[in-house]
């Protein structure tokens, strides 16, 4: 097919996977090339397979893992020391999924498989994941996944029945937004902070409709675990999806996995990747351009992702904004938050930190977050959560020693999993509670009712853990470095 | 399944609150259930309910003139956050068969739309009327084969709906049956494109 016109990699993506055009009567029937299964949002879908005595179409393009509602300490459900009726459900959840697996032929990395982890942590790092690829999960972080140059989103349950039983997806065609970050970033500044930065400046709803590519210096200069922690919260700004163009880092990063092509097929499948990068002349919906040189580190002062601000700056004030609505809601959420305007954050006592999730769970992020613990305690009355997002990753992470520096500070070492981003699974904050958290999502009660969260990298959750109080992370670096 | 009337006239509750997430319309430690029945009494639930489980006097749900209401007013980016189905049916289960916001995240909108929840997405202006008004005893009348939408004072106005959606529901028929109907394209798109993985591999190796 020759098409002469430029297009954007999300169109080149959109393209490949195109089972039947869109019209005005119909959406368009879009092939899925990875789908990932986790326990709470499949069995409904399953039991519709059920009802209707359809199978599932590709088993070989199919994965499931157990994260959300799993336990984080070890042995798994078998040595919780409570089984209540809420244990008994979860209990019940991971089994059926496990029945449903066996039943319908599928994969499963269960609870105490040494691939097992946070659905979007193991697609990547067994290799999986691929660019040119589209991967969907009953799970709105799928975007992750677009950090690969994959078309990645989150779907419904309905639609996690669609899938199963006929590979595809319904979509109406999403406009597209160009995030470019130029500059470069700032000693202390993460992917997590330059995420924030761009959900501050989009909103929470900025993005409703759009699919996002993240383009610049910026983002060329990262890591594959760092474009993973921009594309994860894409959906954070209402994005359907997010997206980076695979380079030379992306071929890297996937060399060698598991499921990574090998041999003629792998030189055969770099050259197509390279393919797919947007072509000059290519036309976005949207573009937005931030100074990447100027995001400080980020935290988040209210109960939406897109409320962050840099953390050495005052809180803003609701009074400021000229519409109603807005102002009301803003002051609604400094009032759950306990948070006052026009005060900086910094020097607030915190109760909890969380290092963990699909946003900030790799090995990376350990070696951030103990970077900052290394030879230093947990101030008092902090409780400290560090979750790896696979056993892949604690292996690693047990390897290099960092587990010893972890639980040397006096911080809890975890097995993996969702744990504290989604507090299903037992790991939460007590009401009223302030936690410095390097996941994803600071909505009322997020982390368990009542609760109140501040997102943040792990290299300031790592310095409120040590201080016990909201810390610039750049005051704590000794020479020029951490 | 009976088919319903596309055209009802319903009361309606006002949650004036921008960005409505679905942690609020579901708290995730209710999202252990294996089935689509019983999350109705769990919508809001935390704004719905107060610590002690006694119910919010404060909250729309609760209030009396909300009883029977099929119809949710709320603001702009209903249903932003996490993917769960389960939002859905949580409001459906508490009786209601549309929402009317000035916009919707769109993982929600898909959601909605599958499971007959109608996303009815209005002006600001008229979210905004809508808000002002109060609600007690006043009534809006939805019907999805005009795609019109009457306020209480009698204006009319449209609202969009996708064309696929508006006719499954009208039909009765559904997306998987759509999609089951494209199996012949589906197979010929395989045949052209070979996976480069096989994640049944996994079974093997450990």
């Amino acid at each position: 097919m020759s098409t002469t016109r430029p297009r954007t990699l999300f169109e080149k993506l959109w393209d490949r996977h195109v089972v039947r055009d869109e019209t005005d009567a119909t959406p368009a029937v879009l092939y899925v090339d990875l789908h990932l299964v986790h326990e709470v949002t499949s069995a409904q879908a399953f039991t519709e397979l059920r009802q209707r005595g359809l199978r599932v179409r590709a088993p070989g393009r199919t994965v499931a893992t157990m994260d959300h509602s799993t336990p984080t300490t070890r042995g798994g459900f078998a040595a919780l020391p409570i089984r209540d009726e809420k244990t008994a459900s979860r209990v019940a959840q991971v089994e059926q999924l496990a029945r449903n697996c066996e039943e319908f032929g599928i994969s499963l990395l269960a609870l105490g498989d040494r691939r097992q982890g946070i659905v979007h942590v193991i697609g990547p790092e067994l290799g999986l994941t691929q660019p040119g690829m589209t991967v969907v999960c009953g799970d709105s972080h799928t975007s992750t996944h677009g950090a690969f140059g994959a078309l990645a989103f989150g779907i419904g349950t309905s639609q996690v029945a669609h899938v199963l039983a006929t590979q595809c997806v319904l979509q109406t065609r999403p406009k597209t937004l160009e995030v470019r970050v130029d500059g470069t970033l700032a000693p202390g500044v993460t992917a997590k902070d330059v995420i924030l930065a761009i959900c501050a400046r989009l909103g929470v709803g900025g993005a409703t409709g759009h699919v996002i590519e993240y383009r610049g210096s910026v983002i060329r200069a990262l890591s594959m675990e760092e474009r993973m922690t921009i594309c994860n919260m894409s959906i954070e700004a209402g994005a359907r999806a997010g997206m980076i163009a695979p380079d030379e880092t992306t071929f890297a990063y996937l060399e060698g996995r598991p499921h990574a092509p090998r041999g003629a097929a792998w030189d055969a499948a770099v050259a197509d990747w390279r393919t797919l990068a947007t072509d000059d002349g290519a036309v976005f919906d949207r573009s937005i351009v931030i100074d990447g040189s100027a995001i400080a580190p980020m935290i988040t002062y209210g109960t939406n992702p897109g409320m962050g601000m840099s953390i050495d700056e005052s809180v803003p004030d609701p009074g400021r904004l000229a519409d109603r609505s807005e102002r009301e809601n803003a002051e609604r959420a400094l009032r759950y938050m306990g948070i006052t305007a026009g005060k900086p954050l910094a020097g607030t006592p915190v109760d909890v930190v969380f290092v963990g999730s699909c946003t900030n769970s790799r090995i990376s992020d350990l070696r951030d977050a103990a970077s900052v613990m290394r030879g230093r305690r947990v101030a008092e009355g902090v409780r400290v959560l560090v979750v790896p997002g696979s056993q892949q990753v604690k292996r690693q992470a047990e390897e290099e020693g960092l587990d010893r520096v972890f639980l040397a500070a006096g911080a809890e070492w975890r097995e993996s999993g969702c744990s504290m981003c989604i507090a299903m699974n037992g790991d939460q904050l007590a009401p009223g509670q302030l936690a410095v958290s390097t996941s994803n999502r600071n909505f009322e009660g997020r982390q368990g009712s009542g609760g109140r969260t501040l997102l943040a990298s792990p290299l300031t959750a790592a310095a409120a853990a040590v201080t016990g109080v909201i810390t610039d992370p750049r005051t704590l670096f000794t020479g020029g470095s951490l | 399944m009976t088919a319903r009337s596309w055209r009802f006239a319903s009361t309606y509750v006002i949650i004036p609150r921008e960005n409505i997430d679905t942690d609020q319309i579901i708290p995730a430690r209710f999202l252990t259930t294996t089935d689509r029945q019983g999350l109705g009494p769990r919508a809001f639930h935390d704004w719905r309910y107060l610590a002690d489980g006694s119910k919010n006097p404060d909250f729309a749900l609760n209030q009396l003139e909300s009883r029977g209401a099929e119809v949710l007013v709320a603001g702009h980016n209903f249903g932003c956050g996490s993917s769960r189905e389960h939002a859905v049916w949580a409001l459906a289960g508490a009786g209601f068969r549309a929402v009317i916001s000035s916009e919707f995240a769109d993982i929600f909108r898909g959601n909605a739309l599958v499971n007959g929840l109608l996303p009815i997405e209005v002006a600001p202006e008229i979210l905004a009327r809508l808000i002002a008004n109060d609600a007690a005893g006043q009534h809006v009348v939805v019907d999805l084969e005009t795609q019109t939408l009457t306020l209480p004072d009698g204006d009319e106005v449209r609202f969009p709906i996708p064309a696929f959606s508006r006719y499954s529901l009208l039909n009765d028929t559904d997306e998987m049956s759509f999609l089951l109907d494209a199996s012949p394209s589906i197979g010929a798109y395989e045949e052209s494109h070979p996976s480069s993985i096989d994640t049944t591999l996994l079974r093997a190796a450990r």
